[in-house]
């Protein structure tokens, strides 16, 4: 008797269960498709499928996947209702996938869509989404290098003044002068860092001055390879100038490669040796305010130069003058005067103008209702 | 020769890297690793070589009795217990350890704590209210500094707000004019070092 009653409960609770399912229309998942995922190294799929009607019953979705005539795999976690894309990033190249997507209900009851066409994952050669940046890239290339060109035609270049570029003779005289030394640091950048290499540029024209005036030249580095490099640009200057008598390798030296102990060395050769001029041009981080007031409390000229945008309030409240950002990148051109230079700056300038155009164009066209501007430069970005 | 070599080479590795950046292609991705870790390979010669000038700056200070000449023997005692025990028994070795831990991060937690008067004294000669400029610096620096603290709420409700508004609207304009700059600038003195143009990093000349 008490099997028999057993036995209904079950039915009734199956029948319940199918029932439940059946009346909230469960349907399985519609329109799957996996793709191999475009623009990525091949390391991904990607499967698609229709979002289900809110009154389906439908609380999640449980991704599986076989290769060749493999036993199916569950991956990943189960998906939120509303979910309607998967990335398989979990595939071996070489083999093809074929996924089912399936449909799970809050009583567990669950079905299944119908298996996709295997696929496989491939590289792509070229990044198909970065086709505008490649371009804008290719543009702002052509104009700096026409410029180059016009410039070695030997045509007149107009370029603004920069007080700070204009005080390296006034700050490297004042030394002269005073009988002290120059104090250069480089910051913390690395070789292969563009503001280090910014730097090197403007370091090779203080010591050619530094190496007409006969006025001792510092050089305290944090990277041993900078370190080296900035050796053979300042004996290469020393050379061109034709006193390789007064170059002194050793003033170029190595401080330490943890940052507040290179701003301890180079603090203490400040209070130390009391040079008449400061230069900080390069990266900076934390220590460039350490570095700049103690410059400065000691009546230093300082001239500091830095593309972060985060250090630029510290060295234009602790320096007599402060290259900002892009000023640093202009300051070969600036210093050399060589026409080649110059015409890359103009070629610089055309880039702006033309970014300010289409911010212009973008918000004229934003404010029409028309956002076809704002949609590229998302993809480019 | 010994210019035009590193200047092909630059200019190939140049061209190569930024294509790397438009192709997810495994090949190309493996190639822009695999030239970044050749850096790698260069960072322990260079690092014998400043050692090695450490060494004779402080042995020179040492020997000319320069101001301060006694502190070269903490450089020397410094870097010969480092290295007594970093080189045979590693970085994790508990005595290596300690040492970084007792000795190195409170030094460099003292140097940076220095930060907090340098910029009290910064602050004070860059907001005398001088000029238009520094008065205007002054009172959006008011603002920024009380909308940072709660009393700036209790003081004026809307203190915060005007806080954000600064932050968001004219300092938010000024520090992406100042990227927009920077980048542009960096992509131009790339191509003037790609294209041999700027050679700095070859030791300057011609």
């Amino acid at each position: 008797m008490i099997k028999t009653t057993q036995w209904i409960f079950v039915c009734l609770v199956l029948c319940l269960s199918i029932g439940t399912a059946f009346s909230q229309g469960l349907s399985p998942p519609a329109n799957v498709t996996a793709v191999d995922t475009p623009n990525d190294d091949g390391s991904s799929i990607t499967i698609n499928w229709d979002a289900a009607p809110e009154d389906s019953g439908i609380t999640g979705y449980q991704i599986l996947r076989r290769i060749a005539d493999g036993e199916l795999e569950e991956i990943g976690e189960l998906l939120p209702v509303g979910t309607t894309t998967y990335v398989d990033s979990s595939i071996e190249g070489g083999n093809a996938y074929a996924y089912i997507v399936r449909a799970v209900t809050e009583t567990e009851a669950t079905v299944d869509s119908e298996q996709t066409a295997p696929v496989k994952g491939t590289g792509e050669w070229f990044h198909t989404g970065k086709i505008p940046l490649f371009v804008a890239m290719l543009l702002f290339g052509t104009a700096i290098v026409w410029n180059i060109y016009y410039a070695r035609s030997g045509k007149e270049i107009f370029i603004r003044r920069i007080p700070g570029l204009e005080a390296v003779d006034e700050a490297i005289g004042r030394a002269t002068e005073m009988g002290r030394s120059i104090l250069y640091s480089l910051g913390l950048g690395r070789v292969d860092e563009v503001p280090t290499i910014a730097s090197m540029t403007i370091l090779g024209q203080v010591a050619r001055r530094t190496a007409d005036y006969e006025t001792p030249l510092r050089v305290p580095c944090r990277d041993p390879i900078v370190m080296n490099v900035v050796r053979e640009v300042v004996r290469t200057a020393y050379l061109d100038e034709g006193r390789p008598d007064v170059y002194n390798e050793e003033n170029v030296f190595f401080v330490s490669e943890s940052q507040f102990a290179y701003a301890a060395g180079v603090d203490g050769i400040m209070l130390r040796e009391k040079p008449a001029a400061i230069f900080l041009q390069g990266q900076f981080y934390a220590e460039s305010l350490i570095l700049a007031e103690t410059g400065n409390s000691i009546g230093a000229i300082q001239i500091a130069g830095t593309d972060s945008e985060h250090q630029l309030p510290f060295f234009i409240a602790a320096c007599d003058y402060t290259l900002i950002g892009e000023e640093l990148y202009a300051a070969s051109a600036y210093l050399s005067r060589e026409p080649m230079l110059l015409g890359s700056l103009r070629g610089q300038d055309w880039g702006k103008v033309l970014i300010f155009i289409t911010m212009i164009l973008g918000v004229i066209l934003e404010l029409s209702g028309v956002n076809w501007i704002t949609i590229l430069l998302q993809r480019v970005s | 020769m010994k210019r035009q070599v590193p200047l092909v080479l630059c200019f190939l590795f140049g061209v190569a890297t930024i294509l790397t950046r438009f192709s997810p292609h495994p090949y190309s991705q493996f190639f822009y690793e695999e030239v970044n870790s050749w850096v790698l390979i260069i960072t322990p010669f260079a690092l014998v070589l400043a050692t090695v000038t450490l060494i004779r700056a402080h042995v020179t200070r040492i020997r000319r009795r320069t101001e301060y000449w006694q502190y070269s023997f903490i450089v020397f005692a410094g870097l010969i217990t480092m290295v007594a025990i970093g080189v045979p028994f590693g970085p994790q070795y508990p005595a290596f350890e300690w040492l970084f831990n007792n000795i190195q991060v409170p030094m460099d937690a003292t140097m940076f704590s220095l930060l907090a008067f340098f910029i009290a004294s910064a602050a004070y000669r860059a907001f005398r209210a001088r000029s238009f400029e520094a008065t205007l610096l002054l009172v959006t620096a008011i603002i920024v500094m009380l909308g940072n603290v709660p009393v700036g709420d209790l003081i004026w409700s809307e203190t915060s707000s005007m806080k954000q508004w600064i932050l968001n609207n004219p300092n938010l304009s000024a520090r992406r004019g100042i990227i927009l700059g920077v980048s542009l600038g960096v992509i131009s003195q790339s191509i003037r070092i790609i294209l041999g143009i700027e050679r700095s990093y070859l030791g300057g000349g011609d």
